[in-house]
């Protein structure tokens, strides 16, 4: 297309340029070294196991099943009659009918402890864009939330790219099983203060990644004190509230709110997605809801950079307002998350592996301090790191890429893989800590 | 649940400030629409919308389609197997198959004279995110981009919202049928700079949404070289390639830059989506092409925030790659663009409404200087007011398109049937036959009895059209929630 003459350098933004996409950093080598010898049982059983990706594949049968036995209802019918009407559908309130089944499916998720209003229901293609949507929403360049270490490691995209939103960490750590204290919301808004950086809200996860559990209620109670007291937001994101392995042990910061009568609640602002709990991270499906009218209106006008497929809400609308299918996919789902995560944990305790208590989620956080003996350090665990990654061929998570302030931890995800396959990594991380047992 | 606010919640500056464009003067026509919607049995008096640019001339031949090729879908009998891998998949890049389909489609709609390489194209949340991530890839904030008036009104929602870009408008003119001149770019680039204002690139839409026209070769050149003299990004916004009906053929920037021995293709970025062209503006396919590999790279990343639904990706890519159904699709779209084109414009020519002539787009460009009362925009205001209360039809004045001289109006015809247009080319005839034929009694009291509703603002600043409020309107009821 022409010669190629040396040109003056045209800029790009500063956003461009910048690295807070966080491709590049040494973790990557990880997702590298997968994607250059993936496993597979078959045709390449000594490859690299993936257990850095959080999704969940244990409950697509049941997706399946319902398509075969609905399938006028998840398409456009015989003789495609609603076809047009959907393909023009551009409204950025979204199909009604879909979110009042996302509504009714957050309920249902939730125990019917708390309630759902579909008129707060924002769609977004995504909880990536829900959590960069927000945050353009309730903070200017420059200003900051703080986030609980440790964290999921998109939100440094998520939150800061585009936004230049700061993120100030409220440090946590094992000795209370990481839970986040009234002490350290304290110091890490101080620290912000004394960094002349405003604090616009905290954000948390729940249940957390990478931890897998959940949030105690008075750890919430608390948290809605604290923000209520500094009169800034909070974030609630509660992307894997429906694999929570058991229903009772999950304490939405929204049957909070409801308990006090909704006082205080319209700095609360509650981030959700199907591609956990559902396991359709490619069909972009995230929502906020927001307590706080304005939140709703801004929102909903932003959505416009980040709408849902309307094919996409169709088939999901008839899917999620079958109740008696939400039901019991929810409960079913649950208990194959439970029998994993126990599958896991229980292979790595009987060679001497201890994880955090987890009740949720798609992974577990195991303690590797032990073995990173005198080089308990960020380098330490790097170092493990590359071992696990090029002699055990695991990819797993390093508890650093989350910005854990204790070296030694991380998390390895178990629903991304057969049962057979999740035998094979066990095995390989028993050989693993024989071999190392014997230097 | 509405809680009352104790006012503390400070919300972000780009939170509070007027730039999703929803407060503008021209949410009347939307109003008058919503309250009161034409329905050819239910409400044959209601106001017809004719600011609404959808494309819903063909509908049924993807319909056909879609019955034709059930294993397009991942919910039927025949595609469910490939269920699991598709609801699974969320890579940045995009089905490979997808791309390969968006890439064949580009380059016929081109009519093959350019070939587009599957890696360099990136998705997004419709053209609308679109722009937007490419202006966060090229602009800091308060840097600008030159824009060509009149203009797409949402694209100081798009581009100067969130990524904080400034619009410094290029003003065209009738005088010439609003091309853009060398002239124009140069004293507006000028202009910027003596203002200390940085410009860093120049964006258009070709064909031009309003005026319906594609711009010509000899143009396109000169932009081509305005922009690699002074070392700033073109992004050509193609969102209507597809529907231009007659000749002069499309001529996109891909092609004219293929003869452009010294064009720096770092400086060269393609917006496109299916909302017009195919009509299937719910499915939210943006595309952005560019020829420079760091924002290939950068916007790739970026478009985590907006990724297309890979079950749409997968329905679009078995569509779009059927070479015979495209090359069907486009013949018939253009075809039946061009009779809806060609008989409302007839239909005007009877009462003497003449249009910029055009060859593309879902809309004409509408010359009523005639029947203002004064060649003002303060007169354009009051005339629109008249088109929507009395001639009951939601057009869009020019100056929501921030077009430099009044009495220019968007129509679009087609989103309607046949009937419709009818019904409103009678209203129009009547109306323009009572103007005039009015006596000058009428005038005074036309004149005295309307009453702007609205502040009295500076017609140069950039305010928006409803146009593209309604679907995204705060209304209870917008005219397109027709699926629930």
């Amino acid at each position: 297309m022409g010669i190629e003459i040396e040109q003056p350098c045209v800029q790009l933004s500063k956003v461009a340029v910048s690295e807070t996409h966080g491709e590049d950093s040494p973790y990557f080598a990880g997702w590298k070294a997968y994607d250059e010898n993936p496993y597979d049982e078959l045709t390449n059983p000594s490859g690299v196991i993936q257990m850095g990706l959080a999704e969940n594949q244990v409950s697509f049968d049941l997706l399946e099943k319902y398509l075969e036995e609905h399938s006028e209802a998840s398409t456009w019918g015989k003789g495609a009659p609603g076809f047009r009407e959907n393909a023009l559908f551009q409204d950025y309130h979204g199909l009604k009918s879909f979110r009042t089944a996302m509504a009714s499916f957050m309920e249902q998720i939730r125990g019917g402890r708390a309630k759902f209003d579909p008129e707060r229901v924002v769609l977004t293609a995504g909880a990536t864009a829900a959590n960069e949507l927000l945050t353009f929403i309730i903070a200017n360049p420059g200003e900051a939330l703080l986030v609980p270490t440790p964290y999921y490691p998109g939100f440094d995209r998520d939150l800061r790219w585009r936004t230049g939103v700061n993120i100030v960490p409220i440090h946590c750590d094992s000795s209370n099983n990481f839970q986040i204290t009234p002490e350290a919301l304290e110091a890490a808004y101080k620290e912000a203060e004394e960094k002349n950086t405003r604090v616009k809200g905290v954000l948390i996860t729940n249940p957390s990644n990478p931890l897998g559990a959940t949030i105690q209620r008075r750890v919430l109670e608390n948290i809605l004190d604290f923000v209520t007291r500094k009169n800034i937001h909070l974030v609630s994101d509660e992307i894997y509230s429906g694999s929570v392995f058991s229903s009772s042990e999950f304490v939405s910061v929204a049957e909070i709110l409801e308990s006090r009568g909704y006082k205080n609640s319209e700095r609360v602002h509650i981030v959700y997605s199907l591609s956990k709990d559902l396991g359709l991270p490619g069909f972009r499906v995230g929502t906020i809801y927001s307590y706080n009218d304005k939140v709703v209106t801004t929102a909903r006008r932003m959505s416009s950079f980040t709408l849902i497929s309307s094919q996409t809400q169709h088939l999901l609308a008839s899917m999620l307002s079958d109740k008696s299918f939400t039901e019991k996919y929810i409960k079913t789902n649950r208990e194959r998350l439970r029998k994993r995560y126990q599958m896991m944990v229980e292979g790595l305790k009987s060679v001497g592996i201890e994880c955090l208590k987890g009740n949720a989620g798609l992974f577990c956080w195991m303690n590797l301090s032990p073995l990173l003996e005198n080089k308990a350090t960020r380098e330490g665990e790097l170092e493990l790191w590359n071992a696990i990654l090029h002699e055990v061929k695991l990819n797993i998570s390093p508890g650093s890429s989350c910005h854990c302030s204790e070296p030694g931890w991380f998390r390895v995800c178990f629903a991304n893989m057969s049962e057979q396959t999740l035998d094979v990594a066990l095995d390989r991380i028993r050989s693993f800590m024989e071999r190392i047992r014997k230097y | 649940m509405g809680l009352s606010h104790r006012g503390l919640q400070l919300l972000s500056n780009i939170a509070t400030n007027d730039k999703h464009g929803e407060n503008s003067p021209y949410f009347d026509g939307w109003k008058a629409y919503d309250t009161n919607p034409f329905h050819p049995t239910n409400n044959p008096e209601g106001v017809i919308q004719m600011g609404l640019a959808e494309n819903q001339l063909c509908p049924d031949l993807i319909e056909e389609w879609i019955r034709n090729n059930p294993e397009a879908s991942i919910c039927t009998a025949e595609g469910v197997n490939w269920f699991r891998y598709i609801a699974n998949f969320q890579d940045y890049h995009g089905l490979p198959e997808f791309r390969n389909a968006v890439a064949n489609y580009m380059s016929k709609t081109r009519g093959g004279k350019v070939k587009f390489d599957p890696d360099r194209i990136l998705m997004s949340g419709g053209a609308t995110g679109a722009n937007e991530l490419i202006m966060f890839c090229l602009a800091n904030p308060g840097e600008a981009f030159l824009v060509p008036s009149p203009f797409y009104p949402a694209f100081i929602r798009d581009l100067c919202w969130r990524p904080r870009v400034q619009l410094v408008p290029v003003e065209c003119h009738s005088s010439n049928n609003f091309m853009i001149t060398r002239e124009a770019l140069e004293d507006a680039y000028k202009k910027a700079k003596e203002d200390n204002i940085n410009i860093k690139g120049l964006i258009l839409t070709n064909p031009s949404n309003p005026l319906g026209s594609t711009v010509d070769r000899e143009t396109l050149r000169s932009i081509v070289s305005f922009i690699n003299e002074k070392n700033i990004h073109l992004v050509c916004d193609e969102i209507y390639a597809a529907t231009v009906f007659r000749a002069p053929c499309f001529v996109s920037v891909s092609e004219v830059i293929q003869d452009m021995e010294h064009c720096n293709l770092n400086l060269i970025h393609i917006v496109y989506s299916l909302s017009k062209d195919m009509g299937l503006p719910g499915f939210r396919v943006g595309i952005i092409y560019s020829y420079n590999d760091e924002v290939v790279s950068c916007g790739r990343k970026m478009s985590s925030f907006g990724l297309v639904s890979s079950q749409t990706q997968y329905f679009l890519a078995a569509l779009l790659s059927d070479d015979k159904f495209v090359d069907k699709y486009l013949g018939e779209s253009a075809r039946r663009l061009e009779q809806r084109h060609s008989h409302f414009t007839k239909g005007l020519e009877k009462v003497n409404i003449t249009c910029l002539p055009s060859n593309a787009g879902l809309f004409c460009w509408m010359n009523l200087r005639g029947l203002l009362k004064e060649q003002t925009f303060e007169g354009e205001m009051m005339l629109w007011r008249v088109i929507i209360n009395e001639v009951k039809l939601n057009v869009s004045p020019g100056s929501s398109f921030n077009c430099s001289e009044p009495g220019w109006f968007r129509v679009c015809f087609a989103n309607m049937d046949d009937q419709t247009v009818d019904i409103a080319l009678k209203r129009i005839r009547a109306f323009v036959g009572k103007e005039t034929g009015s006596k000058p009694v009428e005038h005074k009291r036309w004149k005295s009895n309307l009453r702007l509703s609205f502040s009295s603002r500076r017609f140069e600043e950039n305010v928006m059209s409803p146009h593209m409020m309604s679907p995204h309107s705060p209304m209870p009821r917008s005219p397109l929630v027709k699926a629930t």
